[in-house]
């Protein structure tokens, strides 16, 4: 990433404004053109360094349900447990993480009653319990990251 | 046309022209007027966090990614977690349940170029919240094994 990319992954991770033309105002603050920021945002989410643009939604006041979700599957097992787990579309992030319970995952969906259902049939076909951790508060600010 | 058209038409993004609300609107067969109102109001209560760039944390160099977990008094966790949440380098702070074996009730993930960066924000995290706190522990990622994002399809 050169210094023009990683102020533009600093300046835009705050946010652009609902107008016609969102991209002109933050490519002013930057100092260039709203056709050259455009073609930069094109370039860094096709490289991988943003994963994604646009809004970011709120699952819960959007009327969703989703939930945190924690197992302990044992080494020789894991992989198997991990495709089963992986194909349920309503797995929106599995991340294997160094503890005894060593996988995490959400489950996210329309409905409450979906989502204890995938955890019970995750539960049936793998044979390991599936822990629920669902979220009672929020105390989210947000995250700048320093690019 | 309701709002989960619209979400759905922007789980994947914003389309990444100079009128983006144009392009949705044309997509969704509205008026721009509509898709902007839809996403004022959106943000205004707080269904759209913010409309913004989402940063791979590894293509940034944050390569450890540690979801700290503590065990931390009932009575204090409602004062003492909104102030965990608003430690700059927390991007997630939640209250959980907790459960057989798993004593801990806030969950604050924190990220850093490596592990003793993740150890000392940890730290702070640890200071912040003093005797209230009586254990804790950090579940460094070992692998991404899936990230689709949210989708309400």
């Amino acid at each position: 990433m050169d210094n023009l990319e990683r102020r533009i992954v600093t300046a835009l991770q705050r946010g652009i404004p609902v107008v016609p033309r969102p991209f002109a105002a933050a490519a002013r603050d930057l100092g260039i053109d709203e056709a050259t920021l455009i073609l930069k945002l094109r370039n860094l989410l096709e490289d991988g360094t943003l994963t994604r643009f646009g809004p970011l939604y709120n699952a819960d006041r959007l009327g969703g349900a989703f939930t945190l979700c924690a197992m302990s599957v044992p080494a020789h097992d894991f992989e198997r447990v991990c495709l089963i787990v992986n194909a349920f579309p309503e797995v929106a992030h599995n991340y294997e993480r160094e503890h005894r319970l060593n996988m995490w995952f959400v489950l996210a969906s329309t409905n409450a009653a979906q989502i204890a259902a995938v955890r019970r049939r995750i539960e049936a076909q793998t044979g390991y319990p599936v822990i629920d951790l669902p979220k009672l508060d929020e105390y989210f600010i947000g995250l700048e990251l320093a690019a | 046309m309701t709002n989960l058209d619209l979400v759905r038409a922007t789980q994947a993004g914003l389309p990444l022209v100079a009128e983006p609300y144009a392009a949705l609107a044309a997509q969704l067969g509205i008026t721009e007027d509509e898709v902007m109102g839809r996403f004022r109001r959106m943000l205004a209560d707080g269904r759209v966090r913010r409309i913004a760039a989402v940063p791979n944390h590894y293509a940034l160099g944050y390569r450890a990614n540690g979801m700290s977990v503590w065990d931390v008094a009932d009575e204090a966790v409602g004062e003492l977690g909104p102030r965990a949440g608003a430690l700059a380098f927390v991007s997630h702070c939640y209250r959980r349940p907790r459960c057989d074996g798993w004593p801990y009730n806030l969950f604050a993930m924190v990220h850093g170029r490596d592990r003793a960066e993740v150890e000392a924000k940890v730290a702070e995290i640890a200071a912040l919240l003093g005797g209230a706190a009586r254990a804790h522990e950090v579940l460094y990622s070992k692998r991404i094994l899936k990230k689709t994002g949210l989708r309400l399809a």
